[in-house]
């Protein structure tokens, strides 16, 4: 499929991350050892053949900006076609919502050849097949396409999610917000697939309309007047709404089925290239059930653990099902359980932490 | 365009017949190294961090791979608008053509490509050898010493002296006569295979070379001793560092065995000369509940359920419950059972060694299997 343009929307990200999305978009929140989130859905997008793909940010997103670059990793340093980085154009006010967003790079639309649009935010983990949901959107003949899941996540009392609503032929009769998802409710995954012209002529109507919300304005409140169409998605993807939840989805990536389905059953999931070499492993390392990353050296003991790039976990030092991310330094004799530590963080010399239930958090950069 | 200070002609032509196996459908720098690289990415990363960006590879036996692998350079941040890589194959020009007769006719055939840059020195360095090494201080040497050409040499054990082309030197390091291979070492400085030459005093001896009928057109062999016969003022200059040729199976094996020393002789995860390679993108490495691993090197997408002791893994190797991998080298994408035994062996790439098969157990020397095998558990070669 060549025809797809591919929008990576930030517009509508929330931190809800804590400490991790305290200085940097939810989208280029590190995940499964060596890639962002945004990664996944990059890589969904390569998998359609996308030839131009744009990601619309809201704020800090010097992160992803640098990790996407010129978006070679993806095969998007293409000549007249590729990725485009869109941030807010006025910086100093308030973002009235993603359609403005979306108005104000109006031009980004207009220009690209294709005539279908997918419309995906940037922390989903998942493999999503859009060339199965491209085909289906095209064979249903629908003006909207809205993907959801049957929820399988853990209990929430926030309110992050919508619920969609679908008649028997699997058309959206309603779209809400609410509080408390139920197993099996089925929830908007907020990706969208939608011909090129009428998203163009939404997000003017609406303009217009002095309305901004693209699933409150363009979508829902058109439900009536378009056919959409609901997608159930029913591959892996973790809900993630919390630091608990962000944990425990990076640890189902300790299922050898879930690594097989992610990476070796399916296309490939690319991410920024950083030459680190081959992990190494001391005569007295000892790692059972972890990932690990490159770049690492491995002196002590390491269980159901995820261990990005270029971390050393030295001699007599104790990793359990933690996160450790870029560059963290676990010097002798350290025990962590329970713990995500951001990137370049140090724990020195024969400090205990341990959580429970919440995992405890050490900020990007800091010396425990 | 502005001349260029130095091009590299990177000779990559060779068959490497040593490596057997290994080399039967590949030219020897694209053989696999350290889990992770291709052994011309050492050289490759050298030319960078030295900041040469103008590199001609001189391609030959079965390139295919070599080349795609190359490609533009990208990898090496050689993917330049002037200069960056150039793959240099043999050609046809309206007088004729041929193929590389030796390593100073792959440079003299290449004549135009390094004048189009028209450079005051040009490195000549070679794809088999593992080294990090920052020609920039070989250049400041030679330039120091006012010399017409200068040689990378390194300190061997005497007893190994004569398995090499060596460099008898005066007390100044100056070059006074070449020793190729010699039965009674007087010095045990051998080459590196690192030459610098100021281009236009190397471009008159190429082209005398090139008439000279009975010339095996070769640096070590012809165009040094020529030099030197004519009193050129050819320096040593000495590398204090790790460097391997890595042209047979047991150099080969002995190079991914220093790797894994600790403390550690060569570091491959050095962030300030870091190794460059090509095809980087693998998901992390999976080490299950079962899995045993020490003193290895793993690379990305290697899954892991059998004790790895001592050896290397590259990357996409999978190694089942219950098999043992001790002091060997498991090249990319091999699939290796369960209750598999691996001894001191070089496993090639994408092949598959099936449950209960025993690999060198039982053998002294270095057992090699070529690439895309199928061993079976009653392999058990001896």
């Amino acid at each position: 499929m060549s025809n797809v343009l591919g929008v990576i929307n930030l517009v509508n990200e929330r931190p809800i991350l804590k400490e991790l999305t305290h200085h940097r978009c939810l989208a280029s929140v590190p995940f499964g050892g060596r890639y962002r989130m945004i990664d996944f859905t990059m890589s969904n997008f390569m998998n359609v053949c996308v030839s131009k793909v744009a990601i619309f940010t809201k704020d800090k997103y010097r992160s992803v900006m640098d990790h996407l670059g010129s978006g070679k990793e993806w095969d998007l340093d293409h000549r007249s076609q590729g990725l485009f980085i869109l941030p807010p154009i006025h910086p100093d006010e308030q973002i009235k919502g993603d359609i403005q967003q979306f108005f104000d790079h109006l031009e980004f639309f207009k220009r690209a050849t294709a005539d279908t649009v997918i419309i995906a935010p940037g922390h989903h983990i998942s493999k999503i097949d859009f060339n199965e949901v491209v085909q289906e959107h095209e064979n249903s003949g629908a003006d909207i396409t809205v993907l959801y899941k049957n929820y399988d996540g853990e209990a929430v009392q926030k309110p992050i999610y919508h619920q969609c609503t679908l008649d028997s032929r699997g058309e959206v009769l309603d779209i809400e917000l609410y509080t408390s998802p139920a197993t099996g409710d089925h929830v908007c995954l907020e990706t969208y697939v939608i011909r090129k012209q009428l998203l163009i002529d939404l997000i003017k109507k609406c303009v217009e309309n002095e309305e901004y919300d693209f699933l409150k304005d363009a979508v829902k409140a058109n439900l009536k007047s378009l056919q959409v169409q609901g997608y159930e998605f029913a591959g892996h993807m973790p809900f993630i709404h919390s630091l608990s939840t962000y944990h425990k989805s990076n640890m189902e990536f300790l299922n050898p089925d879930i690594i097989n389905d992610y990476f070796y059953n399916s296309w490939d999931v690319f991410t920024k290239v950083k030459h680190e070499a081959p992990a190494k492993y001391a005569i007295s390392s000892k790692v059972s059930n972890s990932l690990i990353a490159n770049g690492c050296f491995i002196e002590g003991t390491v269980e159901n653990s995820i261990i990005f790039r270029g971390v050393k976990v030295k001699k007599g030092a104790v990793v359990r099902n933690s996160i450790i991310m870029q560059k963290g330094d676990i010097e002798e004799g350290v025990h962590i359980d329970h713990v995500i530590t951001d990137k370049q963080v140090i724990i020195t010399k024969e400090q205990t932490i341990t959580a429970r239930q919440q995992p405890t958090v050490i900020k990007k950069g800091e010396v425990v | 365009m502005a001349s260029k200070k130095w091009v590299a002609m990177l000779l990559a032509g060779g068959q490497g017949s040593r490596l057997g196996e290994l080399t039967s459908d590949l030219a020897k720098p694209a053989v696999p190294f350290g889990g992770k690289y291709r052994i011309i990415d050492f050289t490759l990363s050298n030319c960078t961090h030295s900041g040469i960006d103008t590199v001609g590879v001189l391609t030959q036996y079965q390139p295919h791979i070599l080349n795609s692998y190359v490609g533009n350079g990208r990898p090496w941040d050689l993917d330049r608008n002037y200069g960056g890589v150039a793959l240099l194959p043999p050609y046809k020009d309206k007088d004729g053509g041929e193929w590389y007769k030796g390593t100073a006719n792959a440079v003299y055939q290449n004549f135009h490509y390094i004048d189009t840059y028209d450079p005051e020195y040009v490195l000549v360095i070679s794809g088999d050898h593992i080294y990090k090494m920052d020609y920039n201080k070989m250049l400041a040497a030679h330039i120091a010493k006012g010399a017409h050409a200068t040689v990378a040499v390194i300190e061997v054990p005497w007893d190994e002296a004569h398995r090499f082309g060596i460099m008898n030197t005066d007390d100044t390091d100056q070059i006074i006569e070449f020793d190729e291979k010699p039965k009674n070492p007087k010095n045990n400085l051998a080459s590196m295979g690192v030459y610098l030459f100021n281009w236009k005093h190397l471009k008159k001896y190429l082209t005398e070379d090139e008439k000279d009928i009975g010339s095996s057109n070769d640096f070590g062999k012809d165009i040094m001793p020529k030099m030197l016969n004519d009193g050129a003022n050819l320096q040593a200059y000495r590398f204090n560092d790790y460097w391997k040729d890595v042209g047979t199976v047991e150099s080969l094996w002995e190079a991914h065995m220093d790797m894994l020393e600790e403390p550690t002789v060569f570091e491959l995860e050095d962030p300030n000369w870091q190794i460059y390679a090509g095809n980087a993108n693998h998901p992390p490495q999976y080490i299950s509940e079962e899995a045993d691993v020490t003193q290895s090197l793993v690379n990305e997408g290697c899954m892991v359920s059998g004790t790895v002791v001592h050896s290397v893994l590259s990357y996409n190797v999978q190694v089942g419950s219950g098999s043992i991998i001790k002091d060997s080298v498991i090249m990319p994408n091999v699939k290796i059972g369960k209750n598999v035994t691996i001894e001191k062996a070089i496993i090639g790439s994408d092949t598959v060694i099936e449950d209960g098969a025993v690999i060198g157990a039982h053998k002294t020397g270095i057992t090699l299997i070529g690439e895309n095998q199928i061993i079976s558990s009653t392999y058990a070669k001896s």
